[in-house]
């Protein structure tokens, strides 16, 4: 199955993590003699006795401890603290995916509209151009007042993240489709809804799938974040905490498998623009 | 008047300038009448306006004044009654074959089955060829393919009239050849009215009963109505042993190289008589002019008196 370019990118990539591997081993490897650094004798007197446990940057055999550990038991749940990793990768896939359904909802009927009316694109234009740049975080404080619940707000965040590339992918998609294309349904008659449904999303689909998964990307970074401020539950919140007790083998787990979620994510996104994706 | 199965009544269309000024108008005062199951063909240079009559006919257009009238009732906006196929064939590319035919045919008529509007659209499928080709993608397909797959979708929904818009524009002289001989099989067998756009003088006199001859614009005018004289039955292969038919193509291609450029001056342009354009026959007169110009308005007048 394997072409020879592919067999050959595979080795390569496989060198490039041993390499990897190595030299972080090599790079944390003397933090474990006895003797301690200056920096870090004065932080371990500030830190009173817990700071004796650390042992500065873990080397890659404690976080492979951390990635057993955590994957051979994923759904524990000891408590608000400690649960598993599959179950906090799941509270974040929940919020991402609720907030960025409700992002579809409104986002692809909106580009719609503007897509099909000029005077709809240049009044909505301002107002979308100004909202557009701002950090999603930034309407978190708003959200936590008017919302009052930490995890509505959270998906709050997420639908206004996802909202802005789906709509204006969407207004874009629908505002291109080939004049021809609408002519031919003008010729044939057929009525708005159908047009719309047969015609103009089709031909708009690849362009409002990129803008989906723009979104889906930019909800997964976001997410992170939120859960590190509104906590409780959630990948991002598991990163604070461990954080927070200074397990970086664990930190460094997670960020892993943030990194692994979003990977599948996007490559699902990938998928489906295949799908609606046409020659021409 | 006689009645025509479609007339054009003094259809002018103006484009706003970019400075917002007013352009002289592309064409003005344009008319003409197409009887029904008459095929005709229009020729002029790029920028008399052929496309914007012919979008105008099929409603895609509005003019800036003049009227159409087809079957009695006045043209406002595009109609299931007047089939188009397009310069680019302008297929949708995630359907199938089958899938674009029938979607013209679904429109046409909603109430229809699945199974019996397929069953219609192979029929048509079939007649340009395409039988084997039903459930391929339009990407699969070269571009003659293509554009017989346009053909046979105007001809599913069974139009009153057909519109083409240079439809073997974009495609090579062979397979051009091939296409018009089917196009000339199919509206010789169902009687199809047809009004063409054409750039080839040749493709014209094959397929037409008359070529209306457009002179250059702005102020573009229809210079003369050319009737191919030569028998209906002719063929591409037999059509140039006709002695008729080098008569008629020299007049045409006359008109296209020497007369259509300083056609707003000439004599024939002050006679000009927009509502009655003279009519030529070129292909029974060769040594003669053509009946005169001005026999038509006078005897008009005597007949009106």
């Amino acid at each position: 199955m394997f072409s020879k370019l592919g067999l050959k990118a595979a080795l390569l990539s496989l060198l490039i993590f041993l390499i990897f591997i190595g030299t972080w081993s090599l790079a944390t490897y003397h933090k474990e003699g006895p003797a301690v650094s200056a920096a870090d004798a004065e932080y371990a007197a500030m830190m009173g006795k817990g700071a004796g446990k650390t042992g500065g940057f873990p080397p890659p055999g404690e976080v492979g401890t951390a990635f057993v550990t955590y994957l051979s038991d994923p759904f524990f749940d000891k408590g608000p603290n400690d649960k598993g990793i599959g179950i906090q990768l799941a509270h974040s896939l929940w919020r991402v995916g609720l907030g960025f359904f409700l992002a579809v909802i409104v986002a692809i009927p909106l580009g719609f509209a503007i897509g099909m009316s000029p005077l709809l694109f240049r009044a909505l234009n301002p107002f979308i151009q100004i909202l557009k740049p701002i950090s999603p975080l930034a309407w978190m404080p708003l959200a936590l007042y008017s919302l009052k619940d930490s995890d509505v707000s959270g998906i709050f965040v997420i639908f206004i993240c996802s909202l802005w590339p789906m709509l204006i992918n969407t207004a874009f998609g629908v505002a291109a489709v080939r004049r021809d294309w609408i002519n031919v349904a003008r010729t044939l008659e057929v009525k708005p809804l159908r047009k719309a449904f047969q015609v103009i999303l089709p031909a708009a689909a690849p362009t409002i799938l990129t803008g989906m998964r723009i979104s889906m990307g930019i909800a997964w970074l976001v997410i992170v974040a939120a859960e590190m401020l509104v906590g409780g539950t959630g990948i991002g919140y598991f990163v604070w905490n461990e954080w927070n007790n200074l397990a970086l083998p664990n930190v460094i787990f997670a960020v892993a498998m943030i990194g692994l979620v979003g990977m599948v994510l996007d490559q699902l996104f990938g998928s489906l623009q295949k799908l609606v994706t046409y020659r021409e | 008047m006689t009645q025509h199965f479609l007339s054009v009544e003094g259809l002018q269309k103006v484009y706003p300038a970019a400075d917002g000024k007013q352009n002289p108008p592309v064409f003005d005062n344009i008319h003409f009448g197409i009887e029904r199951g008459e095929f005709v063909c229009i020729i002029g240079h790029s920028g008399c306006g052929k496309t914007t009559i012919l979008n105008v006919l099929a409603g895609l257009e509005e003019a800036s004044s003049g009227v159409v009238i087809m079957d009695g009732r006045e043209v406002k906006g595009p109609s299931l009654d007047r089939g188009v196929v397009f310069q680019s064939h302008a297929l949708m590319p995630w359907m199938t074959v089958l899938g674009n035919v029938a979607f013209a045919a679904k429109s046409r008529w909603p109430e229809w089955s699945k199974a019996r509007i397929d069953e219609h659209c192979t029929t048509y499928l079939e007649m340009v060829g395409l039988g084997h080709a039903i459930h391929k993608k339009p990407a699969e397909l070269s571009g003659g393919m293509k554009q017989r797959v346009g053909i046979a979708r105007a001809f599913a929904i069974e139009p009153k009239m057909l519109l083409l818009d240079e439809p073997f524009g974009a495609l090579d002289a062979l397979t051009r050849g091939t296409i018009q001989d089917e196009l000339l099989k199919i509206v010789q067998a169902t009687g199809q009215t047809v009004f063409m756009i054409t750039h080839d003088v040749d493709e014209a006199i094959l397929l037409a009963d008359k070529v209306i001859l457009m002179s250059n614009g702005p102020h573009a005018k229809i210079a003369e109505i050319v009737e191919i004289t030569m028998p209906r039955n002719r063929t591409r292969a037999e059509m140039h042993h006709d002695p008729q038919f080098y008569r008629i193509r020299n007049h045409l291609v006359d008109f296209l190289v020497n007369r259509s450029k300083g056609y707003a001056g000439s004599d024939a342009a002050v006679l000009h008589d927009a509502r009655h354009p003279p009519v030529v026959r070129p292909g029974l007169a060769p040594d003669e002019p053509p009946p005169s110009d001005s026999t038509r308005p006078i005897l008009k007048q005597v007949v009106n008196q």
